[in-house]
């Protein structure tokens, strides 16, 4: 039997299969071809689309450029939750690869027409990669308030700080454990963290996640399982008895039985921001 | 320890005379920094030797010593040997006679213990103080607490391997201060606090004796007396460790033995002043082997169960532990099933569970004068530990001992097993055993590999020795057994004398049930050689529910209390899963590229790196630079220093894009260089590595250089606003300013400043913010500035390649003679013996003598012979003497009455020759340069350049701009007395000081009138000569001979000169204000937290319009630096206040003009 730490690796070096294709609708100076990428699941997406960013702008004016934003089948691409959760979100049960519509914003367009084909509503503007790096480090901070009241992320050096950023930028799996593994730990009386980072996702809502304060053991001493979470944060999620299932309960494109200890799950299956990202999805049809 | 502490005083001592010495010396921070004695020719990168110790199946020991090429006997061993385990400083071994001994290598280093006893006295009025002491009291002569009577003639050698260094002396030392003569200090009563002087109520003295015996048995076999016991219980195994868990005291180790019947041994007290210890601990539990891993953490077998056990508890302060776990953990393997099981666990146990008794806790005869405190805690605890073994003795009481049988185990050769316990009989001699030998080895039926065969097996050993299944200990020892074996052939059933190993191992392969709780499984050999536990972790291999200690934190905390059950069917199914998804979502897709590239670039080397803990000293280490291309393009990368702790392997690492600076320190014995961070430069404790050759060093500074730069986004030539700054070496750096450098309230700290470096060399630059920069060299030689950048050790891109230039500097080195007067024979070069070196350096701790003293660095070369210096400050007689009353004192030219000594300075000049962004401004060699800080109209401007020649002449250069920053001829300015430093502000005011250390103002200095028209005295702050001024916008800041910073007052529009001079700080070097009226300084005795330095570059916080002198300082980079100038930036910072941009930014610009205009009218 494999050892815990293996899903650990598995984890952080799943990778998507993407085919980028540029908007039909933007003018380009000659025909765009699509690029073919393999995206880390636990990354962001403006940290790893240089290349894409690279090869479109060979065919646009390079100077009208000025930002870059991503949707798949109409839906914009959120580029602060990892690519993972994106794809299980939006685009699990479909054929690989998953099929990435770049736009580009244009300077001209942006300063002289307020209504840019931008979509504000949905995304944040990611203007560097600084911004993405403060995105990342407050989600370890949230997370390690609810794990352990900040005492270990307010303990760390700022280079072990700089550390976990660098290591996922650079896909450095040990750089960025050799961190991480102190915000995995707790006390052994206690029996797994004060709150388990959790965010549920769903496409059926409006609701961006769910994320509330969540135990990995009960009052009574018994350990708390996904189904335990589900029950109480999305009891929709569940399959009632005898009925079929609607719901798929999907982290890091695989569906872990119900009865998965939640301590375990956010040690091993949180992303590298320390949250465990849940995505409830419906069943596909066949 | 008392020893070393006077040592320490000593040399304490003398630092602090050194360090007063050296205070005015500029070159006294880096020299002394990498100041190593000059030992002879040896190479730089050579590894410190050590030595590999074997035995062979002879049981002849070897060494073979890292720096040699075969193995060499070791002497004085008639003895035989069957295991030996070694140490850094020694070797210990099991001889065949079945005692340890101790091989203690010989150094340069003796091994000495003070003994010491306390002679105490009362007084009474008729005797005075007197031996005679009342009945309440301590002895006469008794140890420090006054309850252990011990008589100067009751100390004898513990041992024939020690001798005495001399006899009993009184220490004359009392907590680091010199007592009176006979070394008494003084209390009220016993015990109380002693003080070195006699008081109205001192009624007892003690004083103490000292004696030093010496460790005489180096190279040598040293017998260790083994415990008394009343049966001979040969020594089986011994294990060593004790390198990783507390630097203190010096020279400690852990060694543990373990005896035939499976009783443990720990020898206590072992280290630098007693390398044999001091007696052996019984530790509770029977084992067969034992093993000290790293951390000094023990693992040993147990006899009985054949569990492997780890000592818990093992720390500094209690190192031979608490008590013995069993790691029950499952293992992980599905085996076939074998019934033999039961009944190999039983023949096995029975054999093992060889007579035990209760011991009690004997020390042996050594005498054990040495305070045990700690050794003394665990043994009370080990004797009162509540899991004393039973008292089990079986019908085999002394059979075990007297015939202790074993056969070769029948063991597939993979199988990591070695032999058990074994032994000769005490009886027999080793010379049948050395013939029958190889006979026997060639019989053996085990299918090992041919080494084991070859009669040197010693040579493919491990360094590990006494760990692994190639221990040469079966092979020599129980040859016998294996011929007597032979005869017998199987005939052997009789449970005491089957060699329980072929069932262990067998039943150990057979093993089942990874959930098994009563069955474990039994083990044969354990090495901890590779396990690293920290001691207040807690490890998991111990049964999880019988040890939830509250105050630790797992390890990993990979392990949750769940069911077997549970675990088999979610952990299955998301290790499923997960391999599920590799294949559905990146199997069919290998061929795609991926988003982040791994491209990594590593160079790596050997280096020296001077080590962290004490005591400090070069240690061989590997240096690697990874670099990796960021997401953006941009180039990062992080630095490695691999080195070896102890026997672990550590490592040390930086960001590049952390690093601030890279700052070559060479001199006459290293290459070495320095690399801060931010975190280093506050601690004043730089990443100091030495590389092998000079050509080694400056590959590795110019690809470290081109890293940093690259990480920044920085290239090319420095920016007009770029601060400029020199070390004492002559090294010339430079900085980009941030916006917010200069800002309000909160400005960018100092330390957190990138530096690059410019090749040339200079000892004074000067720039102002269009881009001039000059310099002048320690040979007062001219030099403007080209545009370029790199040169020096600087090559391709990171240097320009045109306006590269060769630059030439001379400077002297000064070496001082040194004379005392007698009555007989005046002055002569013998001095006191207190004195110091007749001939040295300027502090006089250093022996400097015309032909040992070498060029600074290699870079010099000596281009003139020693000549006499006459040109030193307070002045000499004809032939160069400086008298002074006495070593070290203030010097003055003339021999007075009260004169007892004279020294006097001779010069050697030496020439350095490399290339830089310089160009050479002949013809006047110059000593202080000034530019116009402010920012010119346009480039064609003409801008104000003022110098003082080597001789003290003000100069005016005529013709600077921009474009032809070197300007076209000098115009020389009138002056009564010599000059030596001149600086010029943003409105043209002229402020210089002459060499009588007094200031002059420089009256109406227009564009219309450059040169102004005279100069107005302006009196020195009371008592003080000034020696450096620097004017900036508005303030005019001054620095005098004792170091103190001084603030102009009351410079109004129209009284330009001031009123008086305000005291701003001390420890003062040199000082820069700029175009913003920003401070900057070099300063002295900067408090870090590692060291004191000197020449530490600071900027002034807290500077405003209305308070020009600001508030503290925030400390840079340094020490070793000697010159700053901020007089190029002229950025002003973002200000937060300011309502909109149409606005002129009102003050400073009201500030100037009104400035400008007073000085013009």
């Amino acid at each position: 039997m494999a050892d815990d730490k293996d899903v650990l690796r598995d984890v952080w070096f799943g990778r998507i299969p993407t085919c980028f294709t540029l908007n039909q609708d933007e003018v380009t100076e000659r025909e765009a071809e699509p690029y073919y990428l393999l995206l880390p699941r636990v990354s962001y997406l403006p940290l790893v689309t240089d290349k894409v960013k690279k090869h479109f702008l060979k065919v646009m004016k390079a100077e009208d450029v000025e930002e870059m934003w991503l949707e798949y089948e109409g839906t914009p691409l959120k580029w602060h939750y990892p690519i993972g959760v994106l794809f299980d979100l939006h685009a699990s049960n479909t054929v690989l690869p998953w099929s990435i519509t770049v736009n580009e914003c244009w300077t001209q367009i942006r300063l002289h027409i307020n209504d840019n084909n931008f979509p504000d509503r949905d995304l944040l503007h990611c203007t560097s990669n600084s911004v993405i790096e403060a995105h990342f480090m407050s989600s370890i901070k949230e997370a390690d308030a609810l794990k352990h009241k900040s005492q270990v992320v307010n303990d760390m050096q700022k280079k072990d700080h700089k550390q976990l950023w660098m290591g996922l930028q650079n896909d450095k799996f040990d750089q960025f454990w050799a961190i991480n593994r102190k915000l995995m730990e707790y006390p052994t009386e206690e029996g797994g963290f004060r709150y388990i980072p959790f965010r549920i996702y769903q496409t059926m809502s409006d609701r961006p996640f769910i994320q509330k304060l969540f135990r990995p053991v009960s009052p009574e001493g018994n350990v708390h399982t996904l189904g335990d979470l589900l029950k109480e944060m999305y009891p929709a999620a569940l399959p009632n008895d005898g009925e079929q299932k609607r719901y798929q309960v999907v982290i890091h494109g695989i569906e872990p039985l119900l009865e998965t200890p939640l301590q375990w799950l956010s040690e091993h299956l949180s992303h590298p921001d320390n949250f465990l990202h849940i995505c409830v999805i419906p069943t596909p049809t066949d | 320890m008392t020893y070393l502490n006077k040592q320490l005083q000593i040399i304490y001592l003398k630092l602090i005379l050194s360090y007063k010495k050296t205070l005015c010396n500029f070159n006294a921070t880096l020299s002394t920094l990498t100041h190593s004695p000059p030992v002879p020719q040896v190479p730089s990168a050579t590894m410190p030797v050590s030595l590999l110790w074997a035995v062979d199946v002879y049981g002849r020991v070897y060494s073979l010593s890292t720096a040699g090429q075969q193995w060499e006997q070791c002497r004085d061993a008639q003895m035989e040997f069957k295991r030996v385990t070694a140490a850094q400083q020694c070797c210990w071994g099991i001889a065949c006679d079945n005692n340890i001994y101790l091989n203690v290598h010989a150094s340069d280093l003796p091994v000495r213990y003070q003994e010491e006893t306390y002679e105490n006295q009362r007084w009474n009025p008729v005797d005075g103080f007197s031996d005679r002491l009342l009945p309440s009291d301590r002895w006469q002569l008794s140890d420090v607490t006054g309850l252990q009577h011990q008589p100067l003639d009751n100390f004898r050698l513990p041992s024939s391997s020690w001798e005495w260094e001399g006899d009993w002396y009184v220490d004359e030392n009392f907590e680091g201060e010199p007592t009176e003569k006979e070394g008494w200090s003084y209390a009220i009563d016993f015990p109380a606090t002693y003080t070195k002087d006699k008081k109205w109520n001192s009624c007892v003295r003690r004083r103490r004796w000292l004696r030093y015996r010496r460790y005489k048995a180096m190279d040598t076999w040293a017998k260790i007396p083994s415990q008394q016991t009343t049966l001979p219980d040969p020594f089986s195994d011994i294990s060593c460790g004790g390198w990783e868990i507390n630097e203190e005291p010096r020279g400690r180790l852990s060694l543990w033995a373990v005896s035939l019947q499976g009783k443990v041994w720990f020898r206590r007290g072992v280290n630098s002043h007693n390398p044999c210890g001091s007696g052996w601990i019984s530790m509770v539990g029977e084992m067969i082997m034992i093993n000290v891993g790293l951390n000094d953490q023990v693992l040993a077998i147990g006899s009985e169960d054949r569990a492997v056990y780890f000592r818990q508890g093992v720390t500094s302060s209690e190192l031979s532990g608490k008590t013995w776990k069993v790691i029950s953990v499952p293992r992980d393997g599905d085996r076939s099933h074998s019934s033999a099981s039961a009944h190999s666990l039983q023949s096995a146990g029975c054999y093992f569970c060889g007579e035990v008794r209760a011991q009690s806790l004997v020390s042996d005869v050594e005498s054990d004068t040495e305070k045990g405190s700690t050794d003394g805690a665990s043994c009370i605890i080990t004797s009162s530990s509540p899991e004393s073994f039973v008292d089990a003795p079986t019908e085999h009481s002394d059979q075990p001992i007297e015939t202790p049988k074993s056969r070769i185990p029948k063991v597939t050769s993979d199988s990591f097993i070695s032999e058990l316990v074994s032994d000769r009989g005490p009886g027999k001699t080793s010379r049948e055993v050395r013939s029958a030998g190889p006979a026997v080895l060639e019989e053996e039926t085990i299918p090992l590999e041919g080494e084991v065969k070859a009669p040197d097996v010693g040579v493919s050993l491990s360094p590990s020795q006494s760990v692994g299944p190639l221990d040469p200990q079966w092979s020599n020892v129980d040859l016998e057994e294996a011929q007597g074996q032979q005869a017998q052939t199987g005939a052997v059933v009789d449970t005491a004398d089957t060699s329980s190993l072929s069932s262990v191992a067998t039943f150990t392969l057979a093993m089942e049930d990874p959930y098994g709780v009563d069955e474990h499984p039994m083990w044969a050999w354990v090495s901890g050689g590779g396990c690293s536990v920290d001691s207040h972790t807690q490890l998991n291999w111990f049964n999880c529910s019988m040890n939830t200690s509250s105050m630790v934190q797992s390890v990993q905390s990979m392990s949750l209390s769940v069911t077997p059950a549970q675990t088999a069917a979610w952990r299955k199914q998301i290790f499923e899963q997960l391999s599920e998804r590799t294949k559905r979502e990146m199997d069919n897709f290998r061929h795609y590229e991926q988003a982040i590239e791994q491209s990594v670039w590593v160079k790596k080397g050997t280096m020296q790196w001077w080590r962290d803990w004490k005591p400090h000293k070069w240690i061989d280490v590997h240096f690697a630079l990874e670099q990796f291309s960021g997401p953006e393009g941009n180039k990062d990368g992080i630095l490695f220093i691999y080195y070896n702790f102890y026997e672990e392997k550590k490592y040390l690492h930086a960001f590049v894009n952390e690093v601030t600076i890279l700052v070559p320190v060479l001199n006459d014995s290293k290459h070495s260089f320095a690399i801060y961070t931010p975190e280093r430069t506050k601690q004043r404790w730089p990443i100091r590595l030495s590389a092998a050759t000079e050509l080694e060093m400056h590959d590795w500074l110019a690809l470290l250089s081109v890293s940093c730069c690259d990480s920044r986004g920085i290239q090319g030539p420095p920016s007009k606003q770029a601060i400029w700054s020199i070390t004492c070496k002559g090294d010339i750096f430079v900085s980009e300013p941030s916006l917010s450098l200069e800002a309000m309230p909160y400005p960018t700290p100092c330390d957190q400043m990138f530096w690059r470096q410019v090749g040339g060399h200079l000892r004074v630059v000067e720039c102002n913010s269009i881009g001039i920069v000059w310099g002048i060299g320690y040979d007062h030689t001219a030099w403007v500035y080209t545009g370029g950048y790199g040169g020096g050790f600087f090559q391709g891109l990171a240097s320009s390649t045109d306006n590269i230039y060769t630059q030439v500097d001379v400077k002297n080195v000064y070496i001082y003679e040194n004379q005392r007067w007698n009555p007989v024979t005046g002055y002569t070069n013998r001095g006191l013996p207190t004195d110091r070196y007749m001939w040295s350096d300027a502090s006089g701790l250093h022996e400097c003598t015309k032909t040992n003293m070498k060029p600074p660095s290699p870079h010099w070369t000596w281009v003139s012979d020693w000549t006499i210096d006459y040109s030193v400050s307070g002045g000499t007689d004809k032939e160069g003497w400086q008298y002074a009353a006495d070593f070290p004192a203030s010097y003055h030219g003339h021999k007075t009455m009260k004169d007892f000594v004279r020294r006097r300075r001779w010069a050697r000049k030496c020439k350095l020759t490399t290339t830089g962004p310089w160009q050479e401004v002949p013809p006047i060699p110059l000593s202080d340069v000034t530019i116009l800080p402010c920012a010119a109209q346009s480039s064609v401007d003409v801008v104000p350049l003022w110098a003082i020649s080597n001789k003290g002449d003000v100069l005016c250069r005529l013709g600077v701009t921009a474009l032809t920053p070197a300007g076209s001829s000098w115009l020389h300015v009138g002056t009564d007395q010599p000059f030596k430093s001149i600086s010029i502000g943003a409105a043209s005011q002229v402020w210089a000081i002459a060499r009588d250390g007094s200031a002059f103002y420089r009256g109406s200095v227009s564009s219309q009138s450059p040169a102004g028209d005279c100069w107005y005295h302006i009196p020195s702050p009371s008592k003080q000569k000034l020696k450096q001024v620097s004017v900036g916008r508005t303030s005019v800041y001054t620095v005098d001979e004792n170091g103190n910073l001084w603030y102009r007052q009351g410079v109004t529009p129209s009284y330009p000169q001031g009123s008086s001079w305000e005291h701003i700080s001390n420890n003062v070097r040199k000082v820069s204000a700029g175009p913003l009226d920003q401070v900057w300084i070099i300063a002295d005795k900067v408090q870090g937290s590692h060291s004191l330095s000197c020449g530490t570059v600071c900027h002034r916080l807290g500077v405003q319009p209305l308070e020009p002198k600001g508030q503290s300082w925030d400390y840079g980079i340094g020490g070793g630096w000697d010159h700053i100038t901020v007089r190029g930036n002229s950025m002003e910072p973002p200000r937060v206040h300011l309502p909109s941009l149409t606005e002129r930014t009102p003050l400073p610009v009201r500030n100037t003009e009104i400035n400008s205009s007073a000085v013009g009218c």
